[in-house]
């Protein structure tokens, strides 16, 4: 890669790192240092969003920019670390995969993700189109964090992430979404943020804790045998 | 074969041989210091190394000769590791006789028979320290292969000199590939020269000890071998990273004998730096429990295929 201009070698770094921070985040069972992470990831989005913004010279993705600082860096995981006080909720219980385990399968997912974006990568004419391939990882990856979570807090976490991953993605296939889609997307975050907020407080009333799991059982009347 | 290869080769066996205790030693005293004690020489693995030749050796009874000749066999086998990896120049004749895939199996032949006398003469420690030994082995040898693959597809060769020239010859460019092999490689490193997030290689205690365990019935010339055998293992796996990571100043020319003297003090800087940044490693980390050793190679595992899927992604579609 030596042809390869210092911008476009800096956005690469970036992209690299997301997938890094993807896999830390997997790995990761304190709630506080999983939001903590995701604020990081947060920054390394603004600022592979500023290198693109700069490189392309495109306005709008100067606006995005600011849209990501005030939401992603500062607003989300302000709320977060504030619903954590709040609810005293520091650690995940043992994940439902053990962590060697789950990288191993992150990987899997991470290799399917790359050869389900090869085509997509193709088509598009960005310089950033081969870091689709790592916005689409990330996305499955937040998944997985979802998936073998048990806690509400980090599935709201990994959700974000999600969504940090998308936004990755439309940046480095079309150099952002339009400007409505972006607020849209913006304020839907900010709201489901919100209420999920107010779904913790009332699935802790229900059942004084925050595990999922406890969702799975219908009624109350329900005799208390094995979990399955 | 020209003269000057010729040279160059004697050169590193010897380098490696004589200066191998030295990176020890510089290891120890820098860790000393870091951790507000008073350092060790830094001559002491030399003092140590003599004094153990003098002694009479002792072997465990019923030993078989597979216990007697195992000290000979690694050692030979970390020598043959030195004399293949370029630490000072790229242009080594024996280098044609095992790339880079090769040198991991000499490293695994020499771990092997360790194990093996180890367990000969059949005490329970012997035993225990080399069943831990062929864990952290089978799990740090993908990770170290994984390594080596992102550098050759770099580079489109498994021979380690010409990895190691044609990264120096490169234009200066970000490569987070080998940033994230380099994490892996470190982490490999560790594990593998006993260092402390596996194991200690200060401490004696039957708990945690793997390295040492399977010294503990060697003596005298036997057990000076093995510990110089494990001092060139050392410098061998700094020497694999600086080919990899950090080529710059290597010769690669063939007829100048100046740039050979001039890479001298260049590996030598290259090792001061290395040997503090490893004792700065061990004095932050706290020695982790056997059964979370699989996790810490796991994570070494992953990072180097991570680096291998973005070199994929990113930079191989140039």
């Amino acid at each position: 890669m030596t042809g390869v201009p210092f911008d476009l070698q800096l956005l690469n770094l970036c992209a690299a790192l997301l997938l890094l921070l993807s896999f830390a985040m997997l790995a990761q069972r304190r709630i506080v240092t999983l939001v903590n992470l995701l604020t990081v990831q947060g920054s390394l989005l603004l600022i592979a969003t500023l290198l693109l913004a700069h490189r392309t010279g495109e306005k709008h993705l100067y606006l995005s920019a600011a849209l990501t600082l005030a939401l992603k860096v500062v607003g989300l995981p302000w709320i977060l670390h504030q619903l954590i006080r709040r609810l005293r909720v520091y650690w995940d219980t043992e994940p439902l995969l053990n962590i060697s385990g789950t990288m191993l399968v992150g990987i899997v997912v991470v290799v399917f993700s790359f050869g389900l974006a090869q085509p997509i990568a193709a088509l598009a004419s960005t310089a950033t189109r081969n870091a689709i391939g790592i916005a689409v990882a990330v996305i499955l990856l937040s998944f997985l964090t979802m998936i073998t979570r048990r806690k509400a807090m980090s599935q709201v976490v990994g959700f974000l992430s999600m969504e940090n991953g998308l936004f990755f993605g439309a940046m480095s296939a079309t150099y952002g979404m339009p400007m409505v889609v972006e607020f849209g997307v913006a304020l839907d975050v900010l709201v489901a943020v919100l209420v999920l907020g107010i779904f913790f407080f009332q699935i802790r009333e229900q059942f004084d804790s925050l595990d999922l799991h406890h969702l799975e059982r219908l009624r109350e009347q329900q005799p208390r045998g094995k979990e399955s | 074969m020209k003269p000057l290869e010729l040279v160059t080769q004697l050169l590193e066996l010897i380098a490696a041989l004589a200066a191998a205790p030295l990176f020890l030693g510089w290891v120890n005293q820098c860790r000393a210091w870091l951790q507000n004690r008073r350092a060790p020489s830094i001559w002491l693995p030399y003092r140590g190394i003599r004094k153990l030749f003098y002694k009479d050796a002792v072997v465990a009874e019923g030993a078989s000769s597979l216990f007697r000749a195992a000290p000979y066999i690694v050692f030979g086998a970390m020598v043959v590791a030195a004399g293949i990896i370029p630490s000072m120049g790229t242009r080594l004749p024996f280098t044609i006789a095992a790339d880079a895939i090769a040198l991991v199996g000499l490293l695994a032949t020499a771990r092997v028979f360790q194990s093996l006398a180890a367990m000969d003469i059949g005490t329970a420690f012997g035993t225990l320290g080399a069943r831990r030994e062929m864990m952290v082995g089978f799990l740090a040898e993908p990770a170290l292969l994984m390594v080596i693959f992102v550098a050759s597809m770099i580079s489109t060769t498994t021979a380690l000199p010409a990895i190691a020239e044609n990264l120096a010859s490169q234009q200066l460019a970000l490569y987070p590939s080998l940033a994230f092999t380099a994490v892996a490689f470190t982490m490999v490193l560790l594990a593998e020269n006993a260092r402390i997030p596996i194991d200690n290689p200060a401490t004696h205690l039957e708990l945690t000890m793997i390295h040492e365990a399977m010294l503990l019935e060697y003596s005298a010339r036997h057990l000076a071998l093995l510990e110089w055998a494990a001092a060139l293992k050392l410098f061998n796996y700094a020497c694999i990273g600086f080919a990899l990571f950090v080529p710059w100043g290597i010769t690669t020319g063939v007829d100048n004998p100046l740039t050979l003297l001039a890479s001298i003090p260049l590996l030598g800087a290259k090792l001061a730096v290395t040997g503090a940044a490893l004792a700065l490693v061990e004095t932050l980390s706290a020695k982790l429990r056997v059964f979370r050793a699989p996790e810490f190679l796991a994570t070494a595992f992953l990072f180097a295929v991570l680096g291998l899927l973005v070199h994929l992604l990113l930079e191989a579609g140039r």
